[in-house]
């Protein structure tokens, strides 16, 4: 490990709380209070159109407020699981490369779920 | 150092489970489990997108008895979840603390779960007959 030159501020920077400690801590409870209706929405609308078939879904998705609260879901949802995740990684995995592995696979997987599903939603609703 | 031979507190092997706790440890799996479940909801949405055709693989797919037995699973999971995360909420902001309140909303939590999720079944099941 370093020791030499750097101070001992250096090598503490970023690993903790220092003001904005708190900051994943609100932005996971403003996430969760925000999925309450968006997820519970989201449930009663796959379950309305439970059988629709292709048309009876792209035309729910298409229709402007459904996709603007799609893509509220979709980015409120995959911030909440890589938050999520990332804490219990950090709990139970002890090995510090599986861990830092683990917690970039989960951080890219996250942001490219959410990027797919906006891509899908975006291509739905903005074609003919 | 030597080793500690008394057993330390809390000791997994020795710890009567209680409501709480196992609530406490099931609202990660849930989430853990309900992650795998929201790449599902990223997966109607692209065949949805790619065509009718990849649409109804996705429907064959979901509609298989594997695929219904897991949305059976992940719609407990989220009504779990999603519960139990009120609850959690609402310690956050500091109601709820004492014990008689906290086993009184866990046995709500679960009632909930029970209840939403065979509401949700009976309502698919309605639907998807008309």
């Amino acid at each position: 490990m370093d020791s030499g030159m750097r101070t001992p501020l250096a090598r503490v920077r970023g690993l903790g709380s220092a003001r904005e400690g708190a900051r994943d801590w609100w932005q996971m409870r403003l996430l969760s209070l925000a999925l309450v209706p968006l997820a519970l929405w989201w449930v009663v609308e796959i379950v309305a159109h439970a059988g629709a078939g292709y048309a009876g879904f792209v035309d729910w998705v298409r229709a402007p407020v459904p996709a603007i609260l799609l893509l509220l879901t979709l980015a409120a949802t995959f911030r909440h699981i890589a938050l999520g995740l990332r804490e219990v990684i950090e709990d139970y995995v002890h090995h510090e490369l599986v861990k830092l592995a683990a917690l970039a696979a989960v951080r890219l997987g996250c942001a490219a779920a959410a990027l797919a599903g906006a891509f899908a939603v975006l291509r739905i609703a903005l074609e003919g | 150092m030597p080793h500690p031979s008394r057993p330390l507190s809390p000791h997994l092997q020795v710890y009567r489970p209680q409501l709480t706790s196992v609530l406490s440890i099931s609202h990660r799996i849930s989430g853990v489990a309900l992650s795998l479940g929201a790449l599902v909801f990223v997966w109607q949405l692209l065949a949805a997108a790619a065509g009718p055709l990849a649409f109804d693989g996705f429907q064959h797919m979901i509609g298989s008895w594997l695929g219904l037995a897991l949305l059976v699973a992940w719609s407990a999971a989220f009504y779990f979840h999603l519960a139990n995360g009120i609850r959690h909420l609402a310690w956050d902001a500091g109601y709820g603390f004492d014990l008689p309140t906290t086993y009184r909303s866990g046995v709500a939590v679960l009632i909930a779960t029970v209840t939403l999720t065979a509401v949700t079944w009976i309502a698919v099941l309605i639907v998807w007959r008309h």
